[in-house]
């Protein structure tokens, strides 16, 4: 059995799809060579929820709320488990933020944020996510 | 206030347009001053005729100034000069802008970066909010109304923005939408349902004419430069025409509108029936984007 050593202070993020893990180190930026904590990634670990899932393990990084919601895009049921002194002191659950701004790159290549030196910015809306720029409607899975 | 897309406004704000553009027929002959003393930059990047000669003649009767960025000043651009800059540079000597560019969000970029008011006067194959304004301006002129009328869309809703921004205020005034192309320039799925659940209307696909039900026949042609097949475009064209035989047990008085330019996408027969009033139609841009502009530099 593989086992991963626990943490005292710090986050794990629970019930990130399988295969999506290394896509929520990168929006988190925490396989930045700047990020100096020390991160766990595992893989393919069997659960009920989900069949499998990664799980990701930060010491001595609180992950916040707008954190979290960067990840919603690849991982909506990601759970985000602050840890304090060994123990789960919040659970959080991941929600769809109502915008996000720079975060990810519009797939539309006639979108002029693809061109220009400009921040992308989508809102959430009820049949999908609107890039404000070229309009297009999306659903999570386009924009990962 | 901007006007970058259909989507920015009500059904509110578009009939109180409308009251003042019928006020602006008049002016739009005779001329006024209201807007004395503004310049208007229109940067168009992409070509146009009637969009950027209609807005120019708005700004020359309301008494503005024009400074035109065309094809040549656009050569700058080639120098090296982001499009951000520009923007920002000509935002210095204008009361307002009306873009035209074949990048999608160009106009919904140049309002952020710009102080005066952005007016999209075309962006790639998404939005085209005046010319929806001028036809449902003309649409509300000829048929008294908009709510309920039978509207058929058709040629390429896949590509022509015209038709992407015009669906959508067909919706908010609940118009009886059909939509008819060949199956390979169906407007988008997605486009359509959203607009669908948002209105709460019901839209109806047909791959082949049938203008019996219709009272307003709105057409536009192949957007052929959006196209990497031109040779696909051409006999897309040449399928998809409005001919006297297709119109055959259409109403009395049935319209046709088009945006504009028209090439094969309407034959000769028709073109010269009393069914056609995109003419007429063309000429509210002027009072239209008028209205438009008025509101948009006093504000």
């Amino acid at each position: 059995m593989l086992t991963v050593e626990e943490i005292d202070k710090g986050t794990v993020i629970d019930h990130i799809p399988s295969g999506k893990g290394l896509k929520v180190l990168e929006l988190l930026k925490l396989a930045h060579e700047s990020f100096e904590g020390r991160v766990a990634l595992v893989m393919n670990v069997p659960s009920k929820k989900l069949g499998r899932k990664d799980i990701v393990k930060v010491e001595g990084t609180f992950i916040d709320e707008k954190d979290a919601s960067r990840i919603a895009l690849v991982a909506p049921e990601a759970t985000i488990n602050i840890i304090k002194g060994g123990k789960v002191a919040e659970k959080n659950t991941v929600r769809f933020p109502k915008e996000l701004t720079g975060i990810i790159k519009c797939p539309n290549p006639k979108c002029i944020t693809n061109h220009e030196r400009a921040l992308t910015h989508f809102h959430a809306h009820k049949n999908g996510i609107r890039c404000m720029h070229c309009e297009r409607l999306y659903t999570p899975e386009e924009l990962q | 206030m901007d006007l970058i897309s259909i989507r920015d406004v009500d059904t509110k704000w578009i009939l109180s347009l409308f009251a003042s553009a019928s006020k602006m027929e008049k002016l739009a002959r005779t001329g006024g001053k209201s807007l004395s003393g503004k310049i208007v930059g229109t940067l168009f990047f992409e070509p146009s005729t009637r969009t950027r000669l209609s807005f120019q003649t708005a700004a020359a009767r309301l008494g503005a100034s024009v400074l035109n960025f065309g094809p040549t000043e656009a050569s700058s651009l080639a120098k090296g000069e982001s499009l951000s800059d520009t923007i920002r540079t000509i935002d210095g000597y204008v009361d307002a802008i009306v873009i035209r560019h074949s990048l999608e969000g160009t106009a919904r970029l140049a309002a952020q970066l710009a102080a005066h008011p952005v007016i999209n006067a075309g962006d790639g194959g998404n939005q085209h909010p005046t010319q929806t304004l001028i036809d449902l301006y003309t649409i509300n002129k000829l048929k008294h109304k908009i709510k309920g009328v039978n509207v058929h869309l058709v040629g390429d809703l896949k590509y022509a923005r015209a038709m992407h921004s015009l669906v959508y205020g067909l919706a908010m005034f609940k118009a009886n939408i059909t939509l008819v192309s060949p199956p390979a320039l169906e407007m988008d799925a997605k486009a359509v349902s959203e607009i669908e659940d948002e209105f709460g209307v019901k839209m109806e696909k047909r791959n082949s004419l049938d203008a019996s039900d219709c009272e307003v026949l709105y057409v536009c042609r192949i957007q052929k430069e959006r196209f990497a097949d031109q040779y696909e475009a051409a006999k897309l064209q040449k399928e998809f025409q409005i001919t006297a035989e297709s119109l055959k047990g259409a109403k009395n008085d049935m319209i046709i509108l088009h945006p504009l330019p028209k090439l094969d996408e309407i034959s000769p027969e028709v073109a010269e029936s009393d069914k056609v009033r995109y003419f007429e139609q063309a000429a509210y841009g002027v009072p239209v984007r008028m209205a438009v502009l008025e509101r948009l530099i006093k504000k």
